[in-house]
């Protein structure tokens, strides 16, 4: 029986994060940093007792730091903020918005949508964009698969089912994020990718043998040359998730916060548990993958792809085609695996737009729901 | 499935379902017995001569035992262990002109006294692990975990490497005809075996043979109380990890074995690589669950069952009657959540029921790393490696990383001080460098925790997360070695402009000053 990592995760998304702290405070506790008020909250990250006002301070404190000591930003840039309607990305907005101000980076800031076209999920998250947008005063761009593809989700999981349908959503998102970049003429693009999404993948990259993403994996911001290539950065890359939502409670942001429906399938579950399973027997552990990620290193003569560009349209791809071209033809003509698994040898005939053999078109269209 | 460099090509077409009375496929005359991965299925013979095949083509293929070298073999009394241990005999006893030429002798450590075992229990395992150990004829040394509160505190220097031995395959070769040379000069008319059993017999009439030292129970309590003053059972197993460690070294040191082996299977490496990476020590993978572990200098750690799943060493100790004792551990029975590598472990097994090639993969992913900093230089101070795990120290703060943020964040939760401290009680354990007043004023809460103040910095990021969790003391050993190395970086900070060494401070953590 396959075993679904959604069981246990919606478990613990059910607990509120914030009942455990409050049954532990029945004594009046004073704030570690201020010494003045009295404690609201315990921080996921160092279990130290924080009031409101210092919980807020420390936590911009610390995402200004990491801004300021990994060089993320230079002055008078455009930067774009990957807005999803999400916690993390409504955090994000919120933070940048405030440290430009505070800190003067002189930086333009606006919001970047993606709509992939999941009915229930994206339609709903998208009006909290927009209520953002209006909230901070922020220039926003929506694009959407739709008009860059011509496939919706939910048309893509159709045809392909409910196993592989995350590796296309997450393909054709990055470079809608790049291609809405472009539009908008962004210098850098930045992300809310936090803690436990780096600890995340780097758990996953080690279990799916992935060497190369298990490099670059915990890099803060992205090698910045090539055309068509907008640099993006991870400035809440130490902020704890939990921490993430204390913050956007206590501020009382909106956001909106359920999972993509198509999502309790993904192999990415697995590591998610896992790592929330090590968050709870030793909280330091995100931080403690991401050093163990950050120091890890491949010894020589092991094979890594070179960076080139794809045939078809340019993007930056370490194959002929890029992944995304090969998607979108397996999907336009019907054979839903063609992205998925290495089948090298095909790009070349796609780029050339030969027809494939019967046998190829056989193996390529089976799929298991 | 989801693996990176997966074919899809052949695994579309119609499933075979696997069978019993299908073809060995290897010898394809004799009815198969047991299937190990997807469709190997192989008959009993078939299964032992690919058994041992892997046992030797990993010895072969590492060259690093030399012949001649007295090697210990590390035992738990488990069964990859056990198998090792039938493996080596199996490869020593053949007539072979490819046998294994190694001197070998067995140590096992018993740590009932750490995992709460009575006297009576630990005789009786120490008991059946002796008949096994006889049956083999060869030097076994029975060693208590309580003796390595009395150990001598240079067993954390780490020794220089053993003669120069250059590790091209031609000087290997040479060495082994040498060898032989050698042995048919000196023994014309015995063979070697019983040459071999010849050298070990004399041994054991030198040294007591088996148990080294009686314990008493106040031993046992001194070692009960060490472990009990460990609050979580992560950072319990982590310490017993390494006091484990720093016996095996002893032993190998002073009765002169230059390589040790440890029975360490595929599936217990892939526990372990993702138990170290989320124990925060990924700059060690490579010798934490390589081949060949060279930290320690004159002892190398050798690995050789690491190719072999616990499912094939089961298989072949059931079929061939290998005997092997379950010895409960610190974590028998305990909850899937009551330690990371417990975690791990009930993580892995249960993820590789659904896809089974994950073991092998992490494998695999083991197999590309190699470590950040290879000490190869001889001339390395010993402080710049952990005090604890004998590994280089990855806690630089060069480049933004994940270790400065967490400091960052210390800092920032605290950031008004000393009034705070007294409540908190965890003030000199962070944000040392800084706080500098708190450590030397506050006399009444630091002085007891001045002692974990300043093992941090010779302390590997992970092993300063077990240390965070200690109340009391370590062991005396470890602690006087503490104090000869910061000895030793004062003098070295005091003398540093007239040294002409290239190697610079970066090598010396700083005491005051910067944050650590």
């Amino acid at each position: 029986m396959m075993m679904s990592p959604a069981s246990t995760h919606t478990d613990i998304k059910r607990r509120s994060p914030l009942s455990e702290f409050r049954v532990a405070l029945k004594m009046p506790v004073l704030c570690s940093s201020c010494a003045e008020k009295r404690a609201v909250l315990k921080r996921p990250k160092t279990a130290h007792s924080l009031c409101k006002e210092c919980f807020f301070w420390a936590f911009e404190e610390e995402v200004h730091q990491t801004i300021v000591s990994a060089q993320l930003f230079k002055h008078g840039e455009t930067v774009g903020i990957g807005a999803s309607g999400g916690k993390d990305s409504t955090v994000l907005a919120h933070v940048m918005k405030v440290l430009n101000e505070r800190y003067n980076y002189g930086l333009k800031l606006l919001l970047l949508s993606v709509d992939e076209g999941i009915t229930g999920y994206r339609d709903d998250s998208l009006e909290t964009v927009k209520r953002n947008q209006q909230q901070y005063e922020l220039p926003l761009k929506i694009v959407s698969y739709e008009e860059l593809y011509g496939w919706t989700m939910d048309a893509i999981v159709k045809q392909v089912g409910l196993k592989n349908n995350c590796t296309f959503c997450g393909v054709f998102r990055r470079q809608a994020l790049d291609r809405g970049a472009m539009m908008l003429k962004v210098d850098k693009i930045c992300t809310g990718h936090n803690a436990d999404d780096v600890a995340e993948t780097v758990l996953m990259n080690v279990l799916r043998g992935d060497i190369a993403r298990l490099r670059r994996c915990t890099a803060i911001s992205t090698a910045s040359e090539g055309e068509g290539v907008v640099p993006r950065c991870k400035p809440l890359k130490y902020a704890y998730e939990k921490e993430i939502v204390l913050y956007a409670y206590f501020k009382k942001l909106d956001y909106f916060s359920t999972e993509c429906i198509y999502s309790p399938n993904a192999y990415r579950g697995h590591a998610r548990t896992f790592l929330k399973d090590l968050e709870a027997v030793r909280p330091s552990a995100i931080m403690d993958v991401i050093h163990s990620g950050e120091n890890l290193s491949v010894r020589e003569g092991v094979k890594m792809p070179v960076q080139g560009t794809c045939g078809r349209c340019g993007y930056i791809s370490s194959q002929a085609l890029c992944k995304s071209c090969v998607l979108l033809e397996g999907l336009n003509r019907g054979l839903p695996r063609l992205g998925i698994g290495k089948h090298h040898r095909l790009h070349e005939k796609i780029l050339l737009q030969q027809p494939l053999t019967q046998e190829e078109e056989r193996k390529l269209k089976a799929v298991d729901f | 499935m989801c693996q990176v460099d997966e074919e899809y090509n052949g695994q579309l077409e119609h499933r075979v379902t696997p069978r019993v009375s299908k073809k060995c496929v290897k010898c394809k005359e004799n009815t198969a017995v047991l299937i190990i991965r997807a469709g190997d299925a192989f008959c009993r013979g078939c299964f032992k001569e690919y058994f041992i095949h892997k046992f030797r083509a990993m010895l072969g293929k590492n060259r690093v035992i030399f012949p001649g070298e007295k090697v210990i073999l590390a035992v738990s009394g488990g069964p990859a262990s056990s198998s090792m241990l039938s493996q080596v005999r199996e490869g020593l006893s053949r007539d072979a002109p490819k046998k294994l030429r190694f001197v070998p002798g067995i140590i096992y450590i018993d740590e009932g006294g750490a995992s709460g075992q009575s006297m009576e229990e630990r005789e009786r395992a120490v008991a059946q692990l002796e008949s096994v150990f006889r049956a083999t004829n060869y030097h076994y040394h029975i060693v208590h975990l309580e003796q390595v509160l009395s150990l001598p505190s240079s067993v954390l220097e780490a020794g220089s490497s053993a003669t120069e031995k250059p590790q091209t395959g031609s000087s290997y070769k040479a060495a082994v005809d040498q060898f032989i040379q050698t042995k048919k000069n000196q023994h014309p008319d015995l063979s070697l075996e019983n040459a071999q059993s010849h050298l070990s017999s004399l041994s054991m009439h030198e040294v007591e043979n088996g148990v080294t030292s009686p314990i008493t129970p106040e031993h046992t309590q001194a070692l009960q109380k060490l472990f009990a003053s460990v609050r979580t059972l992560t950072a319990k197993e982590d310490l017993l990890h390494t006091l484990r460690q720093h016996l095996i070294l002893h032993t190998a040191r002073t009765q002169g074995y230059t390589k040790v082996m440890m029975g360490d299977s595929c599936s217990r490496l892939a526990i372990k690589l993702l138990s170290n990476i989320s124990l925060g020590r990924g700059a060690s993978l490579a010798t934490d669950t390589g081949f060949s572990d060279p930290r320690y200098g004159d002892v190398v750690i050798v690995r050789p069952m690491r190719d072999y799943s616990s499912k094939e060493i089961a298989y072949y100790n059931r079929m061939f009657d290998i005997p092997s004792v379950f010895i409960p551990g610190l974590d028998t029975k305990a909850q899937d959540k009551a330690s990371i590598q417990h975690l791990t472990e009930s993580f892995v097994t249960k993820l590789q029921t659904d896809f089974p090639s994950t073991v092998s993969t992490i494998y695999r992913t083991s197999e590309k790393l190699h470590t950040a900093c290879p000490p190869q230089n001889t001339n390395t101070q010993p402080f710049a490696k952990c005090l604890l795990c004998v590994c280089a120290l990855d806690t630089k703060l060069e480049e933004f990383s994940a270790y400065q943020a967490t400091l960052i964040s210390e800092q920032l939760s605290q950031r008004r001080g000393p009034a705070s401290s007294a409540s908190q009680g965890q003030c000199c354990s962070s944000g040392g460098g800084q706080h500098q007043g708190c450590m030397t004023g506050e006399g009444g809460c630091c002085s007891s925790a001045k002692s974990t103040v300043d093992l941090k910095s010779l302390l590997c990021y992970s092993c300063r997360l077990t240390i965070k969790d200690m109340v009391n003391a370590l062991p005396q050993y470890i602690l006087s070695e503490a104090e000869r190395r910061k000895r030793r970086s004062q003098m070295r900070e005091e003398i540093s402009e007239f040294l002409l060494d290239e190697e610079e401070d970066e090598a010396i953590p700083r005491v005051n000053g910067s944050l650590q």
